[in-house]
């Protein structure tokens, strides 16, 4: 278990220095001056060299890149070109609104998908099994944002219920926070749904497939029973592997539905650093939101190890 | 044998809807097993022999078409509705099947699994199954069984998970045991012990034993009556000294010859050339005919055989019998 | 030997033409690519034509698909920007698979230090989400058709990496490839002959159905601003245009967004069903690259 544990810690550790190599030449492929590019009309040669220094541009591109790693370690993602407030900071800021969308709509999606997919696996080839299906390839083929246009058309245009975007933190009003987070969360959700749902189906398919399972309708258990304790329990350990990298990459910020919604997230900063060009900002998002997809992954593997008792025998 | 058999099935067909049209995996069978003693069925995989038994007790795939009448303690349980079947299944029958390494379930300690039934049948609590489940797998032979009844399958070796799946089968005090090609994936010293095992507790117990396997070396050591089946039919039935002091049918004879003899190795011997016929075409006369050494005449082509008794509760489904009863 | 996969084509053209959602799909594709080249004839009203007095006129005889806030036909615009997603989707997937198919060969082939290094860098690709990446690449690259193309293939490269080689680890070890080896066979040979005719079946499964998320991602890209650059109409950005309008007018919300989907469906529902036909036990790679934007 433990050697499991340290062989996949060492795995995602090479792979994090790969990301750091990839978000640090980022920088490097800016055709032309990064800073320069990033003043623009408002350059002037003291605030050019400091961010320069700064940055460490005027350092040998190897050198730059090991103080790079070593301050990104430490917590130093340098200064935004824009603000020169640390970047750090600026991204941590919005850390809370991303995680409560990112949240919610997972949520909304295993809320949805759950019922859905093992009722379709369980009856499969009736009429609700179909509608999964066809849920399913609506989900996997449909633009979110669209969904999200749709879904302000309707429920904030037409109806009236919902606000059209915006945030309220929901540490300051959580009934506001709601009414806010529902139709994004739910555009998010159900594109996350229609993926969870597929999986799930062909998980407990394959499940209800199997020897074990057999067995245990010999043993006259009601179907309640075989579903609950024998179907599902063998067939969620691969599915809530597929939540939490679903999870993980909804945490990276979902950019098209933040910048629709005007959900001031991850992914709302990331798009407002590259039209600004602020470049240090855009890699320290790009940065954090690697390293929380691969800190996910990492969990889900030992969660993974944990729940099927037949990994931690290893 | 003159009391009520534990099962008995008359007639009994089973039609599978496949995709490229619907296959008769058991086309009219007969057998039945009595209180104590041991029926092999016997044959080839896709003979039909696992299918009459997953038929007659309710197991068989949804989209089977199972029609005969199959009686288990005396109630016709074609007339049952789903829910009660399940409940007679699971009370009084038990069922042991091929493969020990898929057939528990890997997240589920042993313990659980071996008496969950009992919570659902005999309406024992947590406590009270677990406490049989200690006994149950001292019962089968697994030492310090107090201490492994919270292990999972996967701890176990495969001798040691058949004896579990063993275990479960036996839980409720079942009248009738189905043991499915039990040996079949174990090692041959293995194969041995379990063989010896499920005997011995059926002399203890009394319960009625169907085994069903491909191999005529273990049926003469436990069975007391045998049916060979080809091709979706019984071929020949009848007494395990009868069938093999006198075997009728020509594929039986073959089955006997390509025994693997004591000493010699390997235990899976396709002595007897070509292929059973798919359960997609069934021949109208013997399905045994494109593969039989006797070959006889046209007749055996084109029309089936009837079984024929040739000797005390012996029957043989052919025209031709060279070896005849004495 | 060429033989056998000619029938095992015609088998899946056969299958294929009983399986009446890939047949839609297939149909779809095909005016796809006929609105693709002939947008241009087929377009009632230039892309551009401004027309001050038809602003946010409601679908009509006249604009089937209503008009924009400049008075531009929309229809014209859905239909002339269908070449812009068909080109970025098609090269980009071509970019990824061939960049991921070359880089996965040579890593299942020789193994090794070769096959570390690069699949350890597939897997740093991997650590990011897909959009995140191609986002920054544009932004560094700058935006346009070209950076779209270019980042949405880097993308999906690692996918076709790891499939390829998962096929041609499981094709080396086979009876005939050794026996190829063995009599001194050139690696080009062995590659060209033994290895890519038995990796084929997934790459085209995988290639279709990245087709659709690569139509996605340049939808999401547009709408960003950062794919093709206005005047020149893209669905994406039609849509990011008139998200601010769409409470008083619907249908510019909705048709371009329903020729993204149309679009990506066609291609899922083609992909899904030769993935059935082809390669059954692939199951779900393809689903788990689809992030959501």
């Amino acid at each position: 278990m433990s050697r499991f544990v340290l062989r996949r810690l060492l795995q995602s550790a090479v792979v994090l220095l790969g990301v750091t190599l990839v978000v640090f030449l980022l920088l490097q492929l800016v055709p032309g001056d990064p800073v320069r590019v990033a003043l623009g009309t408002r350059f002037d040669p003291q605030t050019y060299e400091a961010l320069r220094t700064r940055a460490g541009l005027d350092r040998p591109l190897v050198a730059q890149y090991f103080s790079y790693v070593g301050r990104a370690v430490t917590g130093d993602l340098g200064v935004s070109f824009r603000s020169g407030q640390p970047v750090t900071r600026i991204v941590l800021e919005r850390l809370p609104a991303t995680l409560s969308l990112a949240l919610t709509a997972v949520l909304i999606a295993v809320l949805v998908a759950f019922p859905l997919g093992v009722l379709a696996a369980v009856r499969s080839g009736s009429a609700l099994d179909h509608a999964a299906r066809v849920f399913s390839q609506f989900g996997v083929s449909v633009p979110d944002f669209w969904m999200g246009i749709m879904g302000i058309l309707l429920f904030a245009g037409v109806l009236g219920w919902l606000p059209p975007s915006g945030y309220v933190p929901l540490t300051e009003d959580p009934a506001g926070w709601l009414a806010h987070v529902l139709l994004p969360a739910a555009t998010v959700g159900l594109v996350t749904a229609s993926i969870l749902t597929r999986f799930i189906r062909s998980s407990v398919l394959e499940v209800l497939s199997a020897d074990y399972v057999r067995t245990a309708e010999a043993k006259g258990l009601r179907t309640r029973v075989v579903v609950l304790r024998h179907v599902l329990r063998n067939a969620l350990i691969p599915v809530i592997t597929v939540v939490a990298v679903q999870l993980a990459s909804l945490l990276g910020g979902v950019i098209v539905v933040e910048v629709l919604f005007a959900w001031p997230g991850i992914g709302r900063l990331t798009y407002d650093a590259v039209q600004a060009r602020d470049y240090p900002v855009l890699q320290g998002a790009v940065l954090l939101v690697a390293a929380l997809f691969l800190l996910m992954n990492l969990l889900v593997d030992i969660l993974y190890a944990r729940l099927d008792p037949r990994i931690t025998a290893r | 044998m003159t009391d009520r058999p534990v099962l008995a099935v008359e007639e009994l067909t089973v039609t599978l809807g496949t995709r490229s049209g619907s296959a008769r995996a058991v086309a009219g069978v007969d057998w039945s097993v009595h209180p104590g003693r041991t029926l092999a069925l016997v044959g080839e995989s896709g003979s039909g022999k696992t299918m009459s038994v997953l038929a007659a007790t309710g197991l068989a795939p949804r989209t089977a078409r199972v029609t005969g009448r199959v009686r288990l303690l005396g109630e016709e349980l074609t007339a049952l509705d789903p829910r009660r079947r399940r409940q007679l299944r699971g009370r009084h029958v038990g069922f042991v099947f091929q493969d020990p390494m898929t057939s528990l379930n890997p997240v589920l300690t042993v313990g659980r699994q071996v008496t969950e039934a009992c919570e659902e049948h005999l309406g024992m609590s947590r406590r009270q199954a677990r406490d049989r489940a200690v006994e149950l797998l001292e019962l089968v032979g697994i030492p310090s069984a107090a201490r492994r009844v919270d292990d999972h399958p996967h701890q176990f070796s495969g001798g040691m998970r058949q004896r579990v799946v063993i275990a479960m089968a036996l839980a409720c005090d079942p009248a009738l045991l189905i043991a499915d090609e039990p040996t079949t994936a174990l090692d041959v010293t293995t194969q041995a012990q379990i063989v010896e095992l499920v005997a011995g507790l059926q002399r203890r117990l009394g319960t009625a034993v169907v085994w069903i396997t491909h191999d005529l070396g273990v049926v003469a050591g436990v069975a007391d009556t045998v049916a060979v089946m080809y091709g979706g039919r019984i071929v020949e039935q009848g007494p395990v000294d009868a069938v093999f002091a006198a075997p009728g049918h020509p594929y039986t004879r073959a089955l006997l010859a390509a025994r693997p003899r004591p000493g010699g190795a390997g235990d899976d011997l396709p002595a007897i050339p070509g292929a059973p016929p798919s359960p997609l075409e069934l021949p109208a006369g013997c399905a045994f005919w494109p593969r039989c050494p006797v070959r006889g005449d046209a007749r055996c082509e084109h029309e089936l055989p009837p079984l024929t008794p040739v000797g005390p509760d012996h029957r043989v489904r052919s025209f031709y019998r060279t070896g005849e009863d004495r | 030997m060429s033989a056998a996969r000619d029938s095992q084509a015609r088998r899946a053209l056969s299958a294929l033409r009983h399986d009446p959602p890939a047949v839609a799909g297939a149909v779809v594709l095909l005016a796809l690519v006929v609105v693709g080249t002939a947008g241009r004839w087929l377009a009632p009203a230039g892309v551009n034509d401004v027309d001050v007095d038809q602003m946010l006129h409601p679908p009509s005889w006249a604009h089937p698909f209503g008009t924009d806030e400049l008075g531009r036909d929309v229809l014209s615009r859905v239909l002339v920007a269908a070449r812009v997603s068909l080109e970025v989707g098609v090269v980009s997937v071509g970019i990824a698979l061939l960049v991921g198919a070359g880089i996965g060969l040579v890593a299942g082939y020789y193994r090794g230090w070769v096959d570390n290094v690069l699949m350890r860098g597939m897997d740093v690709l991997f650590a990011f989400p897909v959009l995140l990446l191609a986002v920054a690449i544009v932004a560094v690259l700058g935006p346009g058709l070209l950076t779209a193309m270019i980042a949405i293939g880097v993308v999906y490269t690692p996918i076709f990496a790891r499939v390829t080689r998962a096929g041609v680890l499981s094709v080396r070890e086979q009876v005939f490839v050794r026996a190829a080896v063995s009599i001194g066979a050139s690696d080009l040979r062995i590659i060209r002959r033994h290895v890519l005719p038995n990796i084929a079946a997934p790459l085209i499964v995988q290639t279709s159905l990245s087709l659709a998320f690569a139509i996605l991602s340049e939808a999401a890209l547009s709408f960003l601003g950062l794919g093709i650059q206005p005047p020149a109409p893209a669905w994406g950005r039609m849509l990011f245009d008139g998200r601010g309008f769409v409470t008083e007018a619907w249908w510019l919300g909705f048709f371009p967004g329903a020729a993204i989907f149309l679009t990506v469906l066609a291609f899922n529902l083609v992909g899904d069903a030769l993935r059935d036909v082809l390669d059954p036990r692939q199951l779900t790679l393809g689903e788990a690259s689809r992030s959501t934007t």
